[in-house]
């Protein structure tokens, strides 16, 4: 029950919304398009649902070939951004639509909407009409409908985009719940890297049409394959390095190049350095590839405490530190701090974006 | 309702022109036209509408205001659905069109009409070779209210069609439903209000209509006299009493539909909130 994307290329006139795109989403597992809007997951996943055609590629959903298939017989279940509740039909009315079209006995109608209402916890409201409801409650009643004719695979397109936040973490918990139960093969669009994070087996990172990197969560937070990847998942810093034989310099204060950051001959070559947040550490005093920097602000956030700091050159790094260390330090904003880089991550700058 | 306040006293006058213009305007004259009908007493006004002359005008009236609605509510629909769901090259053209029935003197219309489908176009001669009678005839005025009512019902759907979200029917797609039945049990429930309106709104307009009328009917009494050209002829002849019955049916005829499209259409508004 799995879904393979096949070379697929999108173009809306000029626009290449999709670039010889393929992947595969996992049978039973929860695979997320990740990219910033405009990076053509959307599009991918219309492609799949055979809402949109594609210029060039297949799309398999469960091994066959669905390419040409009419969207209607696709056998997906499509969870839409905007709910797209059939507004003058009631709840159950929406659950049951994709059994009513298929002409399925009245009974079993029935059973199947009382059985979806239950999954997706609103039994009581069979009678409401969507305008009656509120945006958590409307996306379950898209996904019970998306749901009740028993589709081959799950699509979700930006399923809590329009919801604030605290609903969305509840839904996001339970649609991970609902997952763990049902273990549907479910291919999720998101441009929340949170949310693709916590709800994923496996993460597509996509950008201007093309795959930057597929990936567990972790792969990808600690493994960014790109630049984009780096900067695009989780914050970070991007310092420039000099290389220049085996001495590598930042702003002009030698830094012990880490594992793994490719050595270059030849001098003058730079290479773009990204250090997140909380791999810095924080000194009072001066050592072997420290950088001075000026405290800006500090922002106490509980547990965790955000620091900006500016280096010589005016670029502002951000800190992320616990309490303890930074009370330990006694910083105030204005004092001098030097930084020591830990576990960065290093591209060539001309692969830079 | 809310409005900014320390308005009060001249809001009395800003309230009492708008409402002293529609009853200069509108009320009073209909007020009049129906003392008129009524001048001679009930009996009077009932025998002038049960005359040959008038039942017939009034009859074919409806008949071909019926005819002309029935296609409008079809056709102006699947207009509206072309001109928002169905892009195509030279859209913005085509949808200016729609409006040029409203820009077009109906006389005008009329001769249009006449010269496209008389007797002696090639066309007019085709359908008179195959036996229809297009001009002089009935199905002369249904094809000249059909032109001139055009906008009524494409401008009342557009509206709400472009409200809607496509989404609805792509989820009715994926949910298995034919691109049929989207339309069907999807796009067209709430359509169905705008649609009606339109329609009756059209009905009304064409219950009126004269000029376009007057030119391609032949105006046979009996046969092809609608209830306008009637109310014309009469007053023509100096016969004010028939032409003043006919008009008051025809005006609170008119009326009825206008409240019912008034009522259609804040149910309509409800439907897409």
């Amino acid at each position: 029950m799995s879904i393979e994307v096949r070379h697929v290329t999108k173009r809306f006139g000029g626009f290449v919304a999709s670039d010889d795109v393929s992947f595969v989403a996992p049978e039973g597992q929860v695979t997320s398009l990740l990219g910033p809007s405009g990076s053509g997951k959307s599009t991918l996943l219309r492609v799949i649902a055979g809402l949109e055609p594609p210029d060039a590629g297949e799309v398999y959903i469960t091994g066959s070939d669905a390419t040409w298939v009419r969207a209607q017989d696709r056998g997906v279940g499509f969870v839409f951004q905007h709910y797209a509740l059939f507004r003058h039909m009631t709840v159950a009315e929406n659950v049951g639509f994709g059994l009513v079209v298929r002409k399925q006995k009245r009974s079993e109608v029935r059973a199947r909407v009382a059985e979806l209402l239950r999954l997706v916890q609103l039994d009581g409201l069979a009678d409401r009409y969507p305008a009656q409801l509120s945006g958590g409650q409307r996306q379950r009643v898209a996904l019970a409908r998306a749901l009740a004719p028993r589709p081959r695979v799950l699509l979700l397109d930006e399923p809590f985009g329009a919801l604030d936040a605290r609903v969305r973490e509840e839904l996001r918990a339970w649609l991970r719940k609902l997952h763990d139960e049902v273990h549907m093969t479910t291919l999720l669009v998101t441009h929340d890297q949170e949310e693709a994070m916590e709800l994923s087996d496996r993460v597509v990172v996509m950008n201007r049409g093309k795959i930057e990197q597929v990936g567990s969560p972790d792969d990808i937070y600690d493994q960014p394959a790109t630049p984009f990847v780096a900067e695009f998942i989780g914050s970070t810093n991007r310092l420039e390095v000099k290389l220049d034989g085996d001495r590598a310099s930042v702003e002009g204060h030698r830094v012990d190049l880490p594992p793994g950051v490719l050595q270059r001959d030849g001098s003058g070559e730079s290479v773009a350095w990204y250090v997140r947040p909380h791999e810095v550490e924080l000194r009072l005093v001066s050592g072997r590839g420290a950088i001075p920097s000026d405290v800006v602000r500090i922002m106490r956030l509980g547990w965790v405490v955000k620091l900006e700091l500016r280096l010589p050159s005016g670029r502002v790094v951000l800190v992320q530190q616990t309490r303890e260390q930074v009370d330990e330090l006694g910083l105030a904003p204005g004092d001098l701090v030097y930084l020591a880089l830990r576990g960065a991550k290093a591209f060539p700058a001309a692969y830079s974006i | 309702m809310r409005r900014p306040l320390g308005t009060r006293a001249p809001l009395l006058a800003v309230r009492g022109a708008a409402l002293a213009y529609l009853l200069a305007f509108v009320a009073l004259p209909v007020a009049a036209l129906a003392r008129e009908g009524f001048r001679g007493g009930a009996a009077k006004f009932v025998a002038a509408l049960a005359s040959d002359q008038a039942r017939a005008a009034l009859g074919l009236t409806l008949k071909v205001a019926l005819a002309m609605a029935a296609v409008n509510a079809v056709m102006g629909t699947w207009i509206a659905y072309v001109l928002v769901r169905r892009p195509f090259p030279g859209r913005a053209v085509v949808d200016a069109l729609v409006d040029l029935p409203f820009a077009i003197p109906t006389l005008v219309t009329g001769v249009m009409l006449v010269a496209l489908y008389g007797p002696q176009s090639t066309l007019g001669a085709l359908a008179g070779a195959s036996g229809l009678r297009l001009m002089y005839a009935p199905p002369g005025i249904v094809i000249a209210l059909l032109f001139v009512t055009l906008p009524f019902v494409v401008r009342a759907v557009q509206p709400v069609l472009l409200e809607l979200d496509v989404g609805q029917e792509e989820a009715a797609l994926t949910l298995g439903a034919s691109p049929w039945t989207a339309f069907r049990r999807v796009l067209l429930p709430p359509l169905v209000p705008a649609i009606t309106s339109g329609t009756l709104l059209s009905f009304a307009r064409a219950l009126g209509e004269f000029g376009a009328i007057v030119v391609v009917s032949g105006n046979i009494p009996g046969r092809t006299l609608t209830a306008a050209v009637l109310v014309y002829g009469e007053i023509e002849s100096g016969r004010p009493q028939v032409a003043a019955a006919v008009s008051t049916a025809l005006l609170s005829f008119a009326f009825a539909l206008i409240v019912t499209v008034d009522w259609l259409q804040r149910r309509a508004r409800h439907a897409v909130l």
